[in-house]
């Protein structure tokens, strides 16, 4: 049925096309070919993808920025919800965990413990629910404009970026009015947070396509993630628990990711943490094994989901 | 398809000068006096097919009980329709052409206009063009809950700008709009026809080759309706070419210089405004 369809259609529009062309009956691809014109879609060489993303690297940052602002534009207290959500956030889990389960018997500096460990956590999970949402949540903007798709994870991941930055703020005050000294091992806190945002930009990508094309993603993805929250020795020290069980267990739940940066920055931030591990007599991956960890899984996050985003780059926003 | 229906389009198809007298007399107009010739988009034998999810068949309501019946019956996501938007159009646009494209709603004026940006595959067919087509669609990188200023830089960047070319335009983009002081505020205070005025400012801030226009002219008061044909004609003489779809039929009728009346997928008419216009409203 749509073959004559589309061969009168052909035979007409070469009529039009031949209104000023010398030979009547040229093929509309030939008289493209002739003029240099292009084909509309094609997914860019990955080094020219990488480009593109660069050169809209402004639009990534006044994105995110712009998405920050306007989140708490209609509150009365306004950008003050930066600073009052993670300060809540940590007041709620510890009235949770601290005062109602009480969980403090391996731990001398809970609070901070605790504390440290949902702010470090809540950063990659909030990462990867934006980062699911990032193409679904945006197909006007997708089928709107031309830009290279990633840059809408990484703008999410951005965001949250930010926002850590202010948590983090939050808490340092936190961690000294508890009791811990300033150690120079602070200095090294950007750079753990530095390979735990590239392990998120890795996470959001790659969640970003499943959120694109499996629609039940976002429903489902609270569960995954609490499930993960758990697992993620955020309440609990790992060690602490796992003392006593196979060497393999223990291995298995440190080298977790998020646990991976959780006890990084625990063990770079509080002094009284490493004394605690060792006055117990836990067995634990060392501080070094920890950067070990963290790298690799921020390679392996990024170098996979960026490849596996790009590859269906031509097809978001389609439907 | 109606086999009347087919002939139909066959007797059209066969005499299109009946309906569209000469294609050579719409490249005359006196604006396309430089390089009458040289075609920017060539659209050949497109389809596009896109997928909708959610949309209820029959007798379904959106239950629980019914969604889990449908998953057992037959694995599958039936809530995805496929709808085959553009049915084999084919056109060549040349340098300085403002084409309309009219039709009812649902005829796939606007699937076409993506598919031209690139920003649609094609299911079947091709789209060649010179150099990126714009849509002209910034809206949807704006947020109203920020204030004209933030906004008008976002979608600059969003257009892909950079940031000494956005400080150049800032005072120009405000001046267009005509927005004055209310720059300062949230775009959320905007009157429809004050937004809409920005958006079209911020969107024709940039120089685009091949410009697509998606109803963006249908608000705003008579002043701005009258600058922003003037900013079109401007953008036609520099660039290149500019596709337009409205209801607005005045719109099309003063802006261009040829037009394509699209039914149901398929081009059922395509020559000067008048000759279409009229047969369109016949």
């Amino acid at each position: 049925m749509s073959q004559p369809e589309s061969a009168l259609a052909d035979s007409r529009a070469g009529d039009r096309a031949g209104g000023s062309s010398p030979n009547g009956k040229e093929s509309l691809s030939a008289l493209a070919e002739r003029h240099g014109l292009r084909r509309a879609i094609a997914r860019p060489s990955l080094r020219v993808y990488l480009r593109q993303l660069w050169d809209r690297r402004h639009f990534v940052f006044t994105y995110a920025t712009s998405r920050n602002v306007s989140k708490y534009s209609d509150s009365a207290l306004g950008q003050l919800w930066q600073v009052l959500t993670p300060l809540l956030n940590a007041g709620v889990y510890f009235l949770m965990f601290g005062v109602i389960m009480g969980q403090k018997k391996d731990i001398t500096n809970y609070t901070a413990f605790l504390i440290t460990g949902v702010f470090v956590y809540s950063y990659t999970q909030r990462s990867i629910t934006g980062g699911a949402k990032s193409i679904s949540g945006n197909l006007s903007l997708i089928r709107a404009l031309h830009f290279p798709r990633a840059a809408l994870p990484l703008a999410y991941t951005i965001q949250e970026f930010q926002q850590l930055a202010i948590s983090m703020g939050v808490l340092a005050v936190i961690v000294l009015v508890t009791g811990e000294s300033l150690s120079w091992l602070w200095l090294l806190v950007p750079f753990a947070l530095l390979l735990q945002t590239i392990f998120n930009v890795g996470m959001s990508l790659l969640l970003a396509r499943v959120g694109a094309f499996v629609r039940d993603m976002n429903q489902l993805l609270p569960f995954i993630l609490r499930t993960w929250l758990y697992t993620s020795g955020v309440f609990y020290s790992i060690p602490a628990r796992m003392k006593g069980q196979p060497g393999w267990a223990r291995f298995l739940l440190e080298f977790n990711p998020p646990s991976v940066f959780i006890d990084l920055v625990r063990h770079l931030v509080l002094t009284s943490y490493p004394h605690d591990l060792a006055k117990h007599q836990f067995p634990h991956s060392s501080l070094p094994q920890l950067w070990l960890y963290a790298g690799f899984w921020a390679a392996v996050a990024l170098i996979g989901g960026f490849w596996y985003f790009w590859r269906a780059e031509e097809r978001y926003g389609r439907g | 398809m109606a086999v009347a229906e087919l002939t139909k389009e066959l007797s059209q198809m066969a005499h299109p000068d009946e309906h569209a007298p000469q294609p050579g007399a719409a490249d005359a107009t006196p604006n396309d006096a430089t390089e009458p010739g040289t075609p920017t988009v060539i659209v050949d034998d497109l389809h596009i097919v896109y997928r909708v999810y959610g949309a209820a068949s029959e007798a379904e309501k959106g239950n629980a009980a019914n969604a889990l019946m449908r998953i057992l019956k037959r694995q599958g996501r039936p809530q995805m329709k496929e709808v085959h938007a553009v049915k084999g159009v084919s056109f060549v646009a040349r340098h300085g052409d403002a084409v309309g494209i009219i039709g009812r709603n649902g005829s796939g004026k606007s699937t076409l206009l993506r598919a031209i940006a690139g920003l649609l595959p094609p299911h079947k067919g091709s789209v060649y063009t010179d150099g990126q087509p714009s849509l002209l669609g910034v809206n949807a990188a704006l947020m109203k809950e920020l204030t004209g200023e933030r906004n008008i830089v976002l979608g600059c960047y969003a257009m892909g700008m950079t940031p000494a070319e956005v400080k150049e335009r800032y005072e120009e983009i405000v001046e267009f709009s005509g927005i004055g002081e209310f720059v300062q505020f949230p775009m959320s205070t905007y009157s429809s026809g004050m937004g809409a005025r920005l958006r079209f400012a911020i969107a024709s801030a940039k120089i685009h080759n091949v410009l697509l226009i998606d109803e963006a002219l249908a608000t705003g008061d008579r002043d701005f309706k009258r600058k922003s044909q003037e900013r079109i004609q401007q953008m036609r003489d520099e660039a290149g070419t500019v596709f337009l779809v409205a209801h607005n039929l005045e719109v099309i009728e003063e802006t261009c210089n040829r037009v394509i009346w699209l039914h149901k997928g398929q081009i059922k008419m395509d020559g000067d405004p008048a000759t279409v216009l009229a047969a369109y409203n016949a």
